[in-house]
């Protein structure tokens, strides 16, 4: 335990952990410089910064302990789950606390006859789902990292998935949280059933990236598991073809689970990767999946298959079994990962636009990146309008890493031209605080900051993400917005 | 007469309020209806400089749910402004003006084959209208309910200030939801002037199969049969009167070719003597009281929704509602006196606390309503008090309407 003499501890932070002696057990508070270094970043890697402390919570108790002595020393704090976040949110704060959640990881209710569990916030994604397998159910919002993500991130994050297209989004399967306030108290949002009493705070601090408080405990709803589940896999020989389908899938009436695509650059390092077995020659790919009554799925899929063929898929496979199923899906989940395989360096982006400007939006990032010398592969959840551009670069390479950068950004003001918005799923985090003036307006921002005065009037709360210079609560709003990046403390930049 | 040429130079359609304008009672001065969000703005840095207190109304359906509030000194009519901004029916999203009926918008987007997938229950009423109180139908256990198919918003806020949050697509995390904490907020935060809303298909064909169900055992076993079916149900709701029998109804939706043979599947699941017909049997998405009623509304955990329809009988509350989402709304006679009115009220709101959900009255009888706790403990009142000072600081939005004196 760290002695209030510790000369490296800044005084605030040192008053912190005077606070927190009697409440946490010895190890629980950690000060050693090597082992902070793990925390340095989260998902995204560009951005590293050694937080002051870091503590491993053990209890929702524990959590308003740490909240509280923050802020009585107004030291600022972020919280971290399992750090898979790609927007930076979990980036520490050089001069303040890091709130580690990974140790609170009980299911504490799995509730068919309710459609409900209720877990602690370090739970793993997968855990939920597959606790609650035997009795029929699962918990849909399914990011690609739920083997490893925390239900707490997902909170945070308003993380989606592949299923998300016809399920919904993590907030619309949250019905109440814990909350631990800025200021230490800790209240309940949101009830058992919908539709609470009152503002819908919950509907507010879902997505709010740690900014208005550390969840200590979320109630989600359980789905039940469809009757069928047919998994589809369809090549074609151009983009627009794929692009196509899919709209004509959607305008058909059909909401399947799940429409992801992916281009000939992501197959490639997909197969390199996990041997997906993917159609030959395809420049693009749609991964399907239809679920619901055997009957419903049925006629869905005879749909389906015409569509694709109309618009001309070479191929058209369904998964026979359960293996063949998990491939395809492999595929798509590893493809992140993936290219590494073709290419040293990549940035992963998370762009939103209307469905209907994909092919158009698709052509012109093409465009851009033929100027710039850098490659994109494309993942995407087709269905949604949510791209995955991955910027492949050789940071080796002079002036390739800028290129890669200015492509990055160039893309999402694709995205904000085109009526979309700078992120569908990974956040703004300490990543894109800087495009949020592209997307809103100094009033819009400064409306949303009237939520952050009225949580966190002392702007303690993983400070620094979502929003660049917000102005200080009870100050007239601002008149000049600043481009530069959020004061974070001594963020190294890489 | 500075107030009133202030207004009329900020929008032309400005009238003296009439008899017919009062709201909950409380009678304001002036109507006013802007067309557009600028004016709308205009309008409220007016109120702002003069400290008026404002309503703001649509049709005026669900006006005189909520506390009456403390003053009134402008209805803010939103029903100029209802248009469609922009409909691309290749992405199944709308933006309509707040004003809007969602009549009018089925309409418009009917010829799309699509909807606003909400059975809004109060007929002649407005988007804005709907969002502020968060009321959604039968539809909600398969499509969600407003806070979920809400996408974005513009609001016009105490001071004037025009805001928007959230934008055009369905998938979208840039920024805090400002839509969903306007969802429900009683216009005490912001004068919602347009929202963005997620579509939905037109179903391509849909049959309602629903029975009578003489007790609650029965009901109990009928709902948790269906419940943890993979029958997909789009809605399954319960109509439970005062005496008699109750009933139980699902939804399903989907391709024509199969849709009988799911039908069928549901009919043996509900067992008993079935009735299948493509429209809904017309109790559904219709709230159970009369104007002179008192009207509440009952969510509980999905298991408690049987118990909670033998207790409304007991306390004399008629409730019908989702089934599948456990969400009621009960009619209690407006001619009780109030100790049996409160009486109720507090027994049910225990019995709906006790199984995790709340008991709201929604309106009531004056005499009734002022008697009542409308609200019972509300979860984070603090942090919504610190929301509202932020938002409207002179408290002049809907004052005292909401919970909390809010
Ligand atoms: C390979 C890969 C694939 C991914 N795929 C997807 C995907 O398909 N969809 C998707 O949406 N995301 C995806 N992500 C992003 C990421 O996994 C999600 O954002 C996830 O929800 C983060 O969870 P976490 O536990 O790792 O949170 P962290 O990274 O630890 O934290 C994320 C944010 O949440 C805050 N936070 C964490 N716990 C709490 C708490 N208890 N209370 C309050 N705030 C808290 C943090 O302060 C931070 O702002 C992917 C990431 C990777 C690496």
């Amino acid at each position: 335990m760290p002695s209030l003499e510790d000369v490296s501890l800044r005084a605030d932070v040192a008053a912190v952990v005077a606070r927190l002696r009697t409440t946490l057990p010895a190890g629980a508070l950690i000060t050693d410089h090597n082992e902070l270094r793990t925390y340095e970043c989260d998902g995204l890697t560009s951005y590293r910064s050694i937080p002051a402390l870091a503590v491993l919570a053990s209890s929702a108790e524990q959590v308003r302990a740490v909240v509280a002595a923050c802020a009585a020393e107004r030291v600022p704090f972020v919280a971290r789950g399992s750090g898979t976040g790609l927007s930076g949110g979990a980036l520490p704060h050089a001069d303040g606390v890091l709130l580690l959640m990974s140790q609170l990881r009980t299911v504490h209710e799995i509730a068919p006859q309710d459609q409900r569990a209720v877990l602690d916030p370090g739970v793993i994604n997968l855990q939920v789902t597959k606790s609650a397998a035997d009795s029929g159910y699962y918990f849909a919002p399914d990011p690609s990292s739920q083997q490893i993500c925390s239900v707490g991130g997902n909170v945070a994050e308003n993380s989606g998935g592949a299923h998300c297209l016809k399920y919904g989004f993590t907030t619309n399967h949250v019905l109440s949280i814990d909350l631990v306030t800025p200021e230490g108290e800790k209240v309940q949002l949101g009830t058992r059933a919908p539709d609470a009493p009152g503002y819908d705070l919950l509907g507010v601090v879902v997505g709010s990236e740690g900014t208005l408080g550390v969840a200590t405990s979320v109630t989600v709803r359980l789905v039940r598991a469809p009757e069928e589940v047919r998994t589809l896999l369809a090549g074609f020989s151009s983009i627009d073809d794929a692009g196509a389908a899919t709209s004509a899938i959607i305008g058909a009436g059909i909401v399947p689970a799940a429409i992801e695509m992916m281009d000939a650059l992501a197959i490639e390092a997909a197969e390199a990767a996990v041997h997906c077995g993917y159609p030959d020659g395809a420049a693009a790919v749609l991964v399907i999946e239809l679920d619901g009554p055997a009957d419903e799925v049925a006629h869905e899929y005879l749909a389906v298959e015409q569509l694709c063929r109309e618009n001309h898929a070479f191929e058209f496979r369904v998964a026979a079994e359960a293996a063949e199923r998990a491939l395809i899906w492999k595929g798509r989940k590893s493809a992140f990962a993936a290219v590494g395989r073709i290419s040293p360096d990549y940035i992963v982006q998370d762009g939103v636009i209307p469905r209907t400007t994909l092919a158009q939006v698709l052509r012109s990032i093409e465009e851009l990146a033929g100027d710039s010398g850098v490659r994109v592969a494309n993942v995407f959840h087709a269905g949604d309008g949510n791209l995955h551009p991955l910027v492949l670069f050789d940071a080796s390479q002079p002036g390739q890493s800028e290129h890669a950068e200015r492509l990055s950004g160039a893309i999402l003001d694709l995205c904000i031209t085109n009526g979309g918005s700078i992120t569908g799923e990974h956040g703004v985090g300490v990543d894109k605080a800087k495009y949020m003036p592209r997307m809103f307006t100094d009033d819009d921002l400064d409306t949303m900051q009237l939520v952050r005065c009225a949580f966190d009037p002392d702007y303690l709360a993983n400070p620094g993400k979502i929003y660049p210079t917000p102005r200080l609560c009870g100050e007239r709003p601002r008149v000049h917005v600043s481009d530069e990046p959020p004061a974070l403390g001594d963020v190294e930049l890489f | 007469m500075a107030i009133h040429d202030d207004l009329a130079g900020a929008c032309s359609h400005l009238r003296g309020a009439g008899p017919g304008d009062a709201v909950d009672g409380v009678d304001p001065q002036w109507v006013v209806s802007p067309s557009t969000t600028a004016e709308t703005a205009e309008v409220m840095r007016i109120c702002a400089r003069h400290d008026l207190a404002v309503v703001t109304r649509g049709h005026g359906t669900k006006l005189s749910w909520g506390r009456p509030p403390t003053r009134v000194d402008i209805i803010l009519e939103t029903t100029r402004m209802n248009q469609v901004v922009e409909h691309v029916a290749g992405d199944l999203v709308v933006v309509a003006q707040a004003g809007l009926r969602i009549t009018d918008l089925e309409e418009h987007l009917g010829r799309a084959d699509q909807h606003l997938s909400l059975d809004q229950p109060a007929a002649g009423a407005t988007l804005g209208g709907t969002v502020a109180t968060a009321t959604s139908g039968p539809r909600r256990m398969g499509t969600g309910s407003v806070r979920d198919l809400i996408i974005g918003i513009t609001m016009v806020r105490a001071d004037g200030v025009v805001a928007k949050a959230g934008g055009k697509v369905v998938k979208n995390v840039a920024g805090y939801d400002l839509a969903k904490l306007l969802t429900g907020s009683f216009g005490t935060l912001a004068v919602i002037t347009q929202v963005a809303f997620r579509l939905h298909h037109r179903p391509l064909s849909s049959r309602w199969v629903h029975r009578s169900v003489t007790d609650v055992q029965a009901a109990r076993a009928t709902v948790a049969r269906v419940l943890h079916s993979q029958v997909a149900p789009v809605a399954l709701e319960v109509d439970w009167p005062l005496d008699g029998p109750g009933r139980v109804a699902v939804l399903i939706e989907g391709a024509p070719a199969g849709i009988d043979e799911r039908a069928h599947g549901v009919a043996a699941l509900l067992g008993g003597d079935t009735e299948t017909a493509d429209d809904g049997p017309p109790w559904r998405a219709v709230y159970p009281w009369t104007a002179d009623e008192v009207a509440l509304k009952l969510t509980t955990q999905l298991s408690s929704v049987p118990d909670l329809l033998s207790d409304a009988r007991r306390h004399g509350v008629a409730v019908r509602g989702s089934a599948g989402t456990g969400v009621l709304y009960g009619a209690l006679p407006g001619d009780v006196d109030a100790g049996t009115a409160g009486k109720a009220v507090t027994a049910l709101r225990n019995a709906c606390v006790a199984t995790g959900g709340s008991l709201t009255v929604l309106d009531a009888p004056a005499d009734l309503k002022a008697g009542l706790d409308l609200w019972g403990e509300v979860h984070g009142l603090a942090l919504m008090h610190q929301v509202k000072d932020q938002f409207d600081p002179g408290h002049r939005l809907s004052p005292g309407r909401f919970v909390g004196g809010i």
